[in-house]
């Protein structure tokens, strides 16, 4: 009787130690990821690992996670985990070592407190987006100036654009997400959008323009998939691969996947798997992205735009 | 093994400590020891990191703590000069704590009641485990019912666009029910049944011996029902950062968009990398956070302090 007691107590020490350690991972964030470090990754330059960690933007994840399980169907060996944390964390962890791969939707160098000289660039594929409009609303082509208008607040009532007379709802992201530094960079020359409803998971934009008369936000063209939105043309381009790949339309952003120095081992492996023609021609485009074999134009970290 | 080992240094303890204690009393002291410093262990490491983190912004970033917190200017990214204003946070927060309590706090010590006093029966077998159930069901199911559900009936019969002010305190409320319904009931009825008949023997009827002698007698713990409820509301992220619509403008009525401290730490942590500016300044919002909860704590304890009988 005694002895099972003292089993019971065992158990609940274990318990307790078990739970402690689980709450202080988590506290810990970073340190946490710091300790996981020295055995699954191969950031610190081993080439011998079968295992590594890809962390960062929530945008790229399905497509990375989509590659990573393919790969891993044909090289059962390799352990590949795609975590999503924002691009912040991916680019904050590649740095420090903590993973292979920190996957971003801006450059290393628009982040502050990012050493770009020292993380490597891996352009995975192309992000296209626009603003998605409530379909009630009438409106499916907006200016470059109009789209300005409307986020900046000077435009109020769809009927200012040939819509409905409905007032407008805007539904941003958060200050610091990578879709919105790039509409804002992009689809409103910088210009700081006006006070709104306010999201960051994309399935949760999509729905509130769907359920909300008048409201305007802004998505990658994965989202739009069904008629519950409207996808706005901007000056008359529609946003496709082509007018994307030919420079025309002009929203959009590279995905990213930093290496901390050259790429080595399974990272370098995969990140080769994930441009070959292989993936590029069937995942990329099936996930709602634009290859990169479909770029007739390029851009660097300051926004310039050249022709490939 | 494992078994022997912590047998004997059981034993050494025992030897140690106190003589004439038995065995187990020793293995239960040790153990309630054990997890009573682990506890304040956890509770003391984490108010150090918050603490330390938090507090980069002011000593590494130079931000005016005394701007930070009145400011209503929060604009960490935009074009021109960055400034981190988070005043209309904390006054999200603390509406929508406040105004969830309001009326949760009536219902639930009513549904207490009514469970403990009025109907035992009924309360024991139906209610009790109904609303025990509400506990288990995740805050993100509550967001998305509000976001689905709540958001568009506001939308289409109170004014403004359905998310709102109103809408969080609704969804809180709900949340925060259980907390204080369940804690109010296990409140009234540890009281001990002598108060009861005590009072009846007098001649009080239900009503009388329930308004004057029950409730005064389990306050301190009703108190705590409220306050523990608000704990949970203040520090509930998902659920209203889906209904809210985190706008970062003060709302003017009940009926517009705001934010809360929680909605806007989730909303940005991921996209910020580890020791920028924004990033601190989002820790120091956990860090006020943290310390709010304290002052809720403080004003617990003096309040069933002062009224115990």
């Amino acid at each position: 009787m005694k002895k099972m007691k003292l089993s019971v107590l065992l158990a609940m020490f274990a318990l307790v130690i078990g739970v402690l350690a689980a709450c202080g991972g988590n506290a810990g964030g970073e340190q946490s990821e710091d300790s996981n470090s020295g055995n699954s990754n191969s950031g610190g330059g081993e080439t011998s690992d079968s295992s590594i960690v890809v962390s960062g933007s929530s945008a790229m994840q399905p497509l990375v996670a989509a590659a990573a399980e393919k790969y891993k169907e044909e090289n059962p060996d390799a352990d590949i985990q795609v975590n999503a944390g924002g691009s912040g964390a991916g680019l904050s962890q590649v740095q420090e070592g903590s993973v292979a791969i920190g996957n971003s939707d801006v450059f290393a160098e628009e982040k502050e407190g990012i050493d770009a000289e020292a993380l490597v660039d891996h352009k995975v594929a192309v992000v296209g987006m626009t603003a998605a409009i409530n379909p009630e609303v009438g409106v499916d082509n907006l200016t470059k100036q109009q789209l300005k208008d409307i986020f900046t607040g000077k435009i109020t009532n769809w009927s200012e654009v040939g819509g409905a007379d409905q007032e407008i709802t805007l539904v941003n992201r958060p200050d610091s997400s990578g879709t919105r530094a790039t509409f804002v960079k992009f689809g409103l020359d910088g210009e700081t959008p006006a006070e709104g409803v306010t999201e960051d998971s994309s399935n949760t934009v999509k729905q509130i323009v769907a359920d909300t008369p008048g409201a305007i936000g802004y998505l990658a063209l994965s989202y739009f998939d069904d008629d519950s939105i409207t996808k706005a043309s901007i000056d008359g381009v529609e946003p496709t691969d082509e007018t994307i790949g030919s420079g025309e339309f002009p929203i959009w952003a590279y995905q990213h996947s930093y290496t901390n120095g050259e790429a080595e081992g399974l990272a370098k492996e995969f990140l080769d798997y994930m441009l070959s023609e292989e993936i590029q021609t069937t995942i990329v485009p099936e996930q709602g992205y634009v290859p990169m074999t479909a770029m007739e134009v390029e851009r660097d970290a300051e926004g310039n735009q050249t022709d490939k | 093994m494992a078994k022997a080992t912590v047998n004997t240094s059981a034993e050494d303890r025992l030897i140690l400590t106190n003589k004439n204690r038995r065995w187990d009393e020793v293995r239960g002291r040790s153990l309630v020891t054990f997890c009573a410093i682990i506890m304040i262990a956890a509770t003391i490491s984490v108010t150090v990191f918050l603490a330390q983190k938090g507090l980069q912004s002011f000593t590494v970033n130079n931000i005016n703590p005394i701007a930070y917190l009145t400011s209503t200017n929060w604009n960490p990214v935009g074009s021109g000069e960055a400034s981190y204003g988070i005043f209309p946070f904390i006054f999200g927060s603390l509406a929508v704590t406040f105004l969830s309590a309001l009326v949760a706090a009536p219902l639930g010590i009513g549904a207490a009641i009514f469970m403990s006093e009025i109907s035992p029966k009924f309360g024991k077998k139906v209610l009790q485990p109904v609303i025990e159930l509400l506990v288990g069901i995740p805050s993100v199911v509550y967001g998305f019912i509000g976001l689905v559900v709540l958001v568009p009936l506001v939308r289409d019969n109170l004014p403004g666009i359905g998310f709102s002010l109103f809408a969080g305190v609704v969804v809180l409320t709900v949340m925060i029910l259980p907390t204080v319904t369940t804690i109010a009931t296990d409140a009234m009825r540890s009281l001990p049944d002598s108060l009861r008949q005590g009072s009846m023997a007098l001649g009080a009827t239900r009503w009388q011996t329930i308004r004057k002698v029950l409730i005064p007698a389990a306050l301190p713990s009703l108190l705590t029902a409220i306050v523990l409820g608000m704990a949970r509301a203040f520090g509930e992220a998902l659920a209203v950062q889906m209904v809210i619509g985190n706008s970062r403008d003060i709302p003017e009525t009940i009926f517009d968009t705001s934010a809360t401290l929680t909605t806007i730490v989730t909303l940005n942590i991921g996209h910020t990398t580890y020791g920028s500016i924004e990033n601190n300044t989002l820790w120091s919002m956990g860090l006020i956070l943290l310390v709010i909860s304290f002052i809720f704590i403080f004003i617990v304890r003096y309040l069933s302090g002062r009224r115990k009988v």
